[in-house]
């Protein structure tokens, strides 16, 4: 090791090398080239927000800002008894307290610790409270209210900002990502859910029915609703939930106050005549019904809400349910002031003028599955709804109780409210920790009812983490058959991961972000309203409405609601993107134009996926060599190329306004940006495939779900950890060919594979169907090599009479030695660290209580001074394969009660049966394991590690992999790694060059003699290094056989799977194979003798069965028969008899 | 198509020709038929290439693949070697788990030949299966502390503590009975004293016992004595047309120096073929078509012997040729189909 120990470099050291002066043989006095070293941001990019940054962000935006919204919107708690209390929320906080420091967040414990210990890592909320005590007000400040689970490494969490040597000390692992929860000890994450876009209008059409329709799905903190203006037959109508029937659009705007049929005509239809004919047929509608003026309309729309009412709140008339209706529950997301229906209703009518533009043309429909129309929602949004309604009900609670004490008249002392506030704090910490332990997201005021939002951290390898942080679950429903949802959308490039993906049902609805996608949070209306006008755009509500649709006229769309009109958009929206850039506006607020709709969107909501791209200005790009010189020296981070307006974000819908071209070859005088790295979209786990743009794409796919099963490390706090399972690689390799990927998410540093020397040939004929041959001695030397750790936890309970479970040491035979079963325990009872474990061992004796459940009253008092009866509950070890005890921890849990957990280990060499794969989905198992004399060697005396059978590459194409086994020879060769990144890496020609150099032929292929003969071999042979995995399944966790065993009590045949010992099922379809060949002995051994063959006694006079020789119903024995028939027939026999269906046997000879 | 009877493998852009030997009683009627030893006697040579500690590399000429492949075989796997495979360990609270630990120590060439020591009784009893005379006891005892006279500043593992890098040469050797005396002036130590074996921070420590026995390398590749054993086939090159000009150095660069070389008259000669690496960029090239041959002559082995370092790589060669004597006399003293 040299001066720089890796411990001592501080930060983001792993960046670092990447960011270093000399990197891949560069050095910061070579020339640069801008065209090759933009990439150089990537890492530049991935430092400020790493890899889960869509989550942190989310997190820290829910508890820096959200949070305090919340607590605004539910400020007051008010009693109704006592007219002059109040209390209200002046603050919340999480992790500090109003006079602590904000640098150092306060939290329960380490992560590990709450890992290990069954705990929740989270930290304390406190709230500042203002009430009345009697006449005074009294300011409180720093009441905890309960208890936030904390995300890992967001800026809550201790890890925040920690340089590995810190981490090192706190137990972690500095290239966990974080973004997780720990919930009574458990890793969660709270997947990334897809949706379509709320507040925003959605056209549609059902070209059977003949509808057009526009919907908006209406999301506000209080309620959820949905929205249509329908067109059917011609006719528009507004439909939502709570209103009983479809009410004709002319009436709803007459109800919103547009009450001039003219203004509606202008407003709808503006001054296209095609649109004032398709719509004028609504105006006859209204009429018929006699509705002119507002309060008709009102009235007409009163008559129909369907009213819950809630107990005691007053009786509305009619005018105002109308009334309310409107201003409440229809279009919910906007708010009216002072019955000013007005930005309501033009909201109302530009629904209906994109039914009427989509039924003149129906190619105005929106696109369901069309990125620009999803939001992505993230934990702290979830987190959020949650913590509302959590919230709601603690002050709910807490107003409740109030009352009750309130309303006695008579009261001793001054009534302090803060004395009743802390009874109920647990319900926050204990809603919070279920919802994310459950996954279970139930919200009372929307009726939501979610399950599976949260999912156990997969910790098979580093890479299944990772891959679980960046994935998308849709809301779609899984067993539909559409294709629409599922299929690869242009609009996900750059955004979403092409290749990962898992198969099957799930196919298309999981999704995982790419590289460098970012995920917007919610950024505040106001200022860019605010904006909008002093660029000169004309606030809508003072704007006239034969303006707003006229020709030429555009109107400027804020998250979907119009607020302004335009005539000059193009000025508008450049000023308005200078301003961005500038960072006036933030810069992650889109603003694109729609021609087809006359509107600049500008949307600044949260959930929007977008990412950077490089401005293009001029035909030049802006970014140069000095900027990226800056950079390589460190001066310069991704954040100064934002604020210097070199790089900006994009969104979808923006992406569509701009012509970005891939190289900088590419580029045209009309090119507004250039891709960073056209590597990036691919995703994290897509990113370790070397040369995937020469594979067949479902490879790629394939290989996106294996390398999530891949045996590898896991972390460098691997052998700290207790997990349930554990699989580790003792002698993991980086890969020959890496990719800059994999640099990126530092797959490098926490690798699950080797390098195998491969010979692509037929060997012995136990490599069919993808079976591989192994080198016995290359697993002798530790290829493949693997470790399982499986965790075994007990509870010491207490009980209720004052017993508790006990640990008793081992027992004794007369020579004093241990027994079989406790040789591996030691004098505590635990079994010692480092003792091997057989099957049927015991390694922890506890002991329970005999009389646990005993009373209460009369439990220590009458056994004083008399021994407590225990009966031994040992935890006994049950394998085909001896274990090693690796850790045995004992603590104090949650409850405390003493949790124990035992840390078996197995190290396990490859075997028959094992499973393995490349980097190319290409996987297979261990056919068969061949000495090393046996083995093919080349001239150099080198043997394989791996044959591998050639037939696997004609019908799968995995190019790829060969171009690896090519790189990674000539790697090997001249002593470098070799880069296979996606649409790049090293040139295969180079490679070829350097192997002819070497002294090999071009093509890869050498020269082989066999093993066994001595001979030279006819054919050239593909030889090798290809980075090969282990996957997790092994014949070990799998082998299975029985004799006799186990039976089902109630059926009497064997039990099922092989965890009880089961038998192995002779399946319908091979009976039928049995039955056609007609094996009738056979078939009769296997599913009857084998399985449940039962003695009955069947009486041949009533055709029942009786017992002992006796027929019951006949009273005699006279012609009773045994038989054997299965247990299972005798059983539906009896059920039928108990149903009153009496089933006869009538028996006879058939020889 | 070489001729009948040719012992020249042909080495052709996508195949490889002729490769079956074929000097076995009536391969064909043209040739003679039995083997004679005379005949071989004069035709086999040996020649060395050179010899060091840990490598050898010579030529045998004139012999039946079969034979020269079994010699291969039997370096690799047969020839017996000296390799920890017990370990007995009282403490271990480093993070390597003792398991890899163990197969770790297992893979150290030992320095110990291996004549010295019996087979281990497979058969015996466990009590009375090692002793003096089959089993070798190393020890390796070892506490990592910190360094009290660390240099400031430097803070590499090594400067801070004791003991924090275990390498083999740290494995003891621990002399049992007998072996005081006979083991006296060949003390048991690894090839290689530099192999890492495991790391080590302050408040750890290592304390085992480990027992060496005699194995095979078919047993485990810990005991093969070679880290490989192998050879290749004289390569030939012969130059159909001759070759000129420019021509002639692009000729030469297909092949690795000094195989190719250009005499006076501007024309490609072979060199040394034996130093060619038979890569074949040659057949790859348009202009040289037919105007060269591959070859490999198939009865002239080039021998690479690369010992672990418990024994000389010639002895190791010695010691197959022993073993597969030993095998032609077991077989001639089989009672079945007695073949004198």
């Amino acid at each position: 090791m040299t001066t720089e120990d890796p411990i001592l470099r501080n930060g983001n050291e792993a960046f670092d090398e990447l960011l270093e002066p000399i990197y891949r043989g560069k050095s910061l006095t070579d020339p640069i080239n801008t065209a090759k070293d933009k990439w150089n941001l990537l890492p530049a990019f991935l430092k400020v927000k790493g890899l889960v940054k869509q989550h942190l962000d989310s997190y820290n935006f829910f508890v820096d800002v959200d949070l305090k919204k919340i607590v605004n919107a539910n400020q007051l708690v008010l009693s109704d008894v006592d007219p002059s209390f109040y209390l209200k929320y002046l603050d919340i906080r999480v992790g500090y307290k109003s006079n602590g420091d904000r640098k150092t967040p306060e939290v329960l414990l380490p992560p590990h610790e709450c890992r290990l210990r069954d705990l929740t890592y989270s930290a304390p909320i406190y709230v500042d409270v203002e009430y009345t005590r009697g006449k005074k007000i009294i300011i409180h400040r720093d009441l905890e209210i309960g208890r936030m689970p904390i995300m890992l490494r967001s800026n809550k969490c201790i890890l925040n900002g920690r340089n590995e040597k810190e981490m090192a000390y706190l137990n972690e692992c500095p290239l966990d990502p974080g973004g997780y929860f720990i919930v009574n000890g458990t890793e969660k994450v709270i997947l990334v859910q897809e949706q379509l876009s709320k507040n925003r209008i959605i056209v549609e059409t059902d070209p059977k029915k003949d509808i057009v329709q526009a919907s908006v799905t209406s999301s506000t903190h209080e309620r959820k609703s949905k929205t249509y203006v329908i067109a059917k037959n011609g006719k528009i109508y507004l439909k939502h939930n709570s209103i009983s029937e479809e009410v004709p659009i002319v009436i709803v705007l007459k109800a919103a106050g547009i009450v001039s049929d003219m203004e509606i005509l202008q407003l709808v239809c503006g001054d296209d005549s095609v649109y004032q004919d398709l719509f004028a047929i609504n105006f006859e509608e209204a009429s018929k019904l006699g509705i002119f003026t507002q309060r008709e309309a009102l009235e007409y729309i009163g008559r129909k809400v369907k009213t819950i009412r809630r107990m005691n709140s007053p009786k509305l008339t009619i005018l105002q349910e109308g009334t309310e209706a409107i201003a409440t529950t229809i279009v919910a997301h906007l708010t009216v002031d002072n019955l000013d229906f007005r930005e309501k209703a033009l909201y109302i009518t530009t629904m209906a003028r994109r039914v009427v533009m989509t039924m003149h043309n129906p190619k105005l429909v929106d696109d369901r599955d069309y990125a620009g129309n999803k939001r992505l929602e993230l934990a702290g949004q979830l987190l959020s709804l949650l913590f509302e309604d959590l919230f709601k009900k603690f002050n709910n609670d807490f107003k409740a109780n109030l009352d009750k004490i309130l309303k006695k008249p008579s009261r001793a002392s001054e009534f302090d409210a803060l004395l009743h506030i802390n009874i109920h704090s647990n319900n926050v910490t204990s809603g919070l920790n279920r919802a994310i332990s459950t996954g279970n997201w139930s919200l009372k005021r929307f009726k939501m009812e979610r399950a599976g939002v949260t999912h156990v951290l997969s910790r098979l390898s580093y890479i299944a983490a990772l891959g679980m942080m960046t994935r998308i679950s849709s809301q779609f429903e899984k067993s539909r058959k559409v294709s629409g949802p599922r299929s690869l959308q242009p609009s996900q490039f750059g955004m979403l991961c092409p290749a990962d993906t898992p198969e099957g049902e799930a196919c298309g609805l999981v999704k995982n972000l790419a590289l460098m996608t970012h995920i917007t949070t919610d950024n505040e209306e106001a200022p860019i309203r605010k904006l909008c006008y002093l660029l000169g755009a004309e606030d809508i509500s003072v704007a006239d409405s034969a303006m707003i649709h006229t020709g030429g006229t555009f109107g400027v769309y804020l998250n979907g609601t119009m607020i302004a009109i335009t005539r000059y958009p193009i000025e508008f929206v450049r000023k308005f993107r200078y301003l961005r850039r500038c960072g006036k506006v933030s810069a992650f607020v889109s603003i694109h134009t729609n021609v087809h709709q006359s509107a600049v969107h500008i949307a600044a909501d949260g959930g929007r996926i977008c990412r950077p791209l490089i401005i293009v200005e001029n035909g030049k790009s802006k970014v140069t060599v000095q900027h990226l010189r800056m950079l390589k020296a460190d001066k310069w981070g991704f954040y100064d190329f934002l604020k210097h307006g070199l790089v900006e974000y994009l969104d979808v819908n923006e992406e569509n306004d701009s012509l970005i071209a891939l190289y900088e070859k590419d580029i045209i005088p009309m090119t507004t940006h250039i891709e960073i790295e056209p590597f990036t979209i691919l995703g994290a786990v897509a990113g370790l495939i070397p040369y995937p743009h020469h594979n067949q794409s479902p490879r790629n796919t394939y290989q996106c779900a294996m390398g999530k099963q891949a045996i590898g490390a896991i972390g460098y706090n691997q052998f700290r950890r207790i997990d349930t399972l554990l699989y580790l690689l003792c002698y993991p390799e980086q890969p020959m060919v890496k990719t800059k990927t994999i640099e990126l998410v530092k797959y490098d540093k926490l690798p699950a594979g080797h390098n195998a020397t491969v010979a692509v040939m037929s060997y012995s004929g136990y490599d069919i169907e993808d079976a591989l041959i192994l080198n016995k001695a290359s697993i002798d030397r530790g290829f493949g090599r693997c470790q399982t750790l499986r965790k075994n936890t007990a509870v010491l309970k207490r009980y209720p009479n004052h017993t508790k479970d006990i640990v008793t040491g081992m027992r004794v035979d007369k020579e004093g030695k241990p027994i079989f079963q406790h040789a591996a325990l030691g004098e505590d009872g635990l079994a010692e660290v480092g003792t091997r474990i057989q099957s049927g061992q015991v390694f922890l004796n506890k002991c329970v209580p005999a009389n646990a459940m005993g009373s209460v009253m009369g439990g220590p008092q009458s056994q004083d001074g008399q021994q407590q009866q225990y009966r031994e509950a040992p935890m006994v070890y049950r394998g085909p394969e001896p274990s090693y005890v690796d850790q045995v921890m004992m603590t104090v849990g949650d409850n405390d009660q003493a949790l124990i957990k035992v840390l078996l280990r197995q190290t396990r060499r490859p075997e028959l049966g094992d499973k393995f794969s490349s980097r190319h989905g290409q996987k297979g198992v261990c056919g068969m394991i061949v000495n090393q004399e046996d083995m093919p060697f080349s001239d150099q005396g080198i043997s394989p590690d791996i044959i591998m059978n050639p037939h696997g590459f004609p019908s799968r194409m995995t190019v790829g992999k060969m171009m690896e086994l090519v790189s990674g020879k000539a790697g090997v060769l001249r002593g470098t790694l070799e880069y296979g990144t996606c649409f790049g890496g090293s040139d295969l020609e180079e490679m070829s060059k350097v192997l002819v150099e070497k002294g090999f032929n071009y093509g890869g292929k050498d020269m082989l003699y066999s093993g066994t003969t001595g001979e030279a071999l006819q054919a050239y042979i593909f030889f090798g290094p290809i980075f090969y995995q282990k996957l997790k399944h092994m014949v070990m966790d799998k082998m299975h056989a029985r004799a006799r065993g186990p039976r089902a009590v109630l059926t009497r045949q064997p039990t099922e799977g092989r965890s009880r010992d089961g038998g192995l099922r002779l399946g319908e379809m091979e009976r039928d194979c049995v039955i056609a060949y007609g094996a009738s002995q056979l078939l009769l051994e296997r599913l009857m003798l084998s399985s449940d063959a039962f003695d009955v006694d069947i009486c041949q006079g009533c055709g029942l069965m009786g017992y002992n020789g006796w027929c019951p119903m006949c009273k005699s024995s006279e012609k009773i028969v045994k038989m054997t028939i299965p247990y299972a027939a005798k059983l539906l026999f009896q059920e039928l008899i108990s149903m009153n269906i009496a089933p006869r046997l009538k028996l006879s000879d058939v020889f | 198509m070489p001729e009948l009877g040719s012992n020249i493998i042909g080495i052709e852009e996508d195949r490889v020709t002729n490769t079956h030997s074929n000097d076995f009683p009536a391969y064909s009627q043209s040739l003679g038929s039995a083997w004679d030893l005379e005949e071989f006697k004069k035709k086999f040579q040996l020649n060395v290439s050179f010899i060091t500690e840990r490598t050898a590399n010579f030529d045998l000429i004139g012999l039946d693949t079969s034979i020269a492949n079994a010699f291969r075989r039997i370096m690799i796997s047969e020839v017996p070697s000296v390799a920890i495979e017990y370990v007995y360990i009282f403490n271990n609270t480093s993070v390597i788990q003792d398991e890899v630990l163990s197969h770790r120590l297992g893979l150290i060439p030992l320095k110990v030949d291996p004549d010295m020591l019996l087979w281990v009784d497979k058969t015996a009893d466990e009590n009375e299966k090692f002793n003096d005379e089959n089993t070798i006891v190393l020890s390796l005892n070892v506490v990592c502390t910190r360094n009290p006279n660390a240099v400031k500043g430097d803070n590499r593992p090594e400067n801070l503590y004791r003991n924090s890098n275990i390498y083999a040469r740290d494995l003891k050797f621990e002399p049992q009975g007998k072996q005081l005396t006979t083991f006296k002036d060949f003390p048991v130590v690894p090839c290689d004293p530099d192999v890492l074996l495991a790391k080590l921070r302050p408040g750890q420590e290592i304390s085992l016992k480990a027992h060496c026995i005699l194995g095979i390398g078919s047993d485990h590749a810990k005991f093969s004595p070679v880290a490989t054993a192998s050879y290749r086939l004289m390569p030939q090159i012969d130059i159909l047309h001759p070759i000129t000009g420019q021509d002639a150095l692009e000729f030469q660069n297909c092949f690795p120096s000094g195989v190719v070389g250009i005499n006076e008259k501007g024309e490609a000669y072979v060199k040394d073929s034996r130093k060619d690496t038979v890569s074949r960029e040659v057949l790859r090239h348009e202009k040289f078509k037919g105007k060269v041959r591959l070859g490999r002559v198939r009865d002239h082995f080039i021998y690479n012997v690369e010992s672990t370092g418990a024994m000389l790589p010639e002895e190791v060669f010695f010691k197959s040729v022993r073993v597969l004597r030993n095998k032609a006399e077991y077989i001639r003293s089989c009672p079945i189909g007695n073949l004198d």
